[in-house]
């Protein structure tokens, strides 16, 4: 398995902060694909979203990073800390 | 030695954190720090109440990182990051970021790298409350991603 996380504004329009899913998707945008499937809000937030940020296991990654079972992935959007 | 990095909702006094900067050093020539506050307008609009949240565990290593960088950069004594989460108010300080040196030079510069570094890298969101109860997330800035890339030419 692995642990999905969304910050933000994205835990807002996606309506979840945190899930488990299987770990089947081999890369970032494997998973990214799949998530994008489940509708149109996700699409943009994440799939089709030239502003997304993401990091593995705590630091910041790109689409392509291989992802294996244990790993914790969070999508946010760019940060505005300060 | 105390905690370089803090993520906390409590306020911090400036002094007290400088005092304890400062103390292990005896050859410390300059200390600079920046404080961040919160402001009662942004863009255009009145702000009455600012909401910060982050990403724990990842933030600290993400401020760690900045911070370790820093002391590769410029020959500093020492060096402290706080950064406030939850609920603030105009006026309220959010952010202090501290340096020795035993040169101001040094300490100018890395203050200032952290500071651009932390609006780029570090997994702070601000989400504002206008007067009419009304939230809203803040856009990252193309100016702040700009203070980030200058630093990249060295």
């Amino acid at each position: 398995m692995i642990e999905v996380l969304y910050f933000a504004s994205f835990r807002e329009v996606l309506g979840q902060s945190q899930e488990s899913l299987p770990a089947e998707h081999g890369t970032i945008q494997g998973l990214l694909e799949a998530l994008g499937a489940r509708g149109e809000s996700w699409r943009e937030a994440l799939l089709e979203n030239q502003n997304l940020q993401i990091a593995l296991n705590h630091d910041i990654t790109h689409r392509h990073a291989q992802i294996k079972a244990g790993d914790e992935i969070a999508f946010f959007p760019p940060v505005t800390g300060g | 030695m105390f905690p370089q990095i803090k993520i906390q909702t409590e306020d911090f006094d400036l002094s007290t954190e400088i005092k304890q900067l400062r103390e292990a050093y005896k050859d410390v020539g300059a200390v600079v720090s920046f404080v961040g506050t919160v402001r009662d307008i942004n863009e255009g609009d009145d702000v009455s109440i600012l909401e910060l949240e982050h990403y724990p565990n990842m933030t600290e290593k993400a401020l760690e990182k900045i911070r370790l960088e820093a002391h590769q950069r410029w020959e500093l004594q020492n060096s402290l990051i706080i950064h406030r989460v939850g609920k603030m108010y105009p006026q309220d300080q959010i952010v202090l970021v501290a340096v020795t040196s035993k040169h101001r030079e040094n300490a100018f510069l890395a203050a200032h790298f952290i500071m651009d570094y932390l609006k780029t890298n570090a997994p702070f969101w601000k989400k504002e409350t206008l007067p009419d109860g009304s939230e809203r997330w803040v856009d990252a800035r193309v100016s702040d991603k700009d203070a980030h890339s200058r630093w990249l030419k060295d």
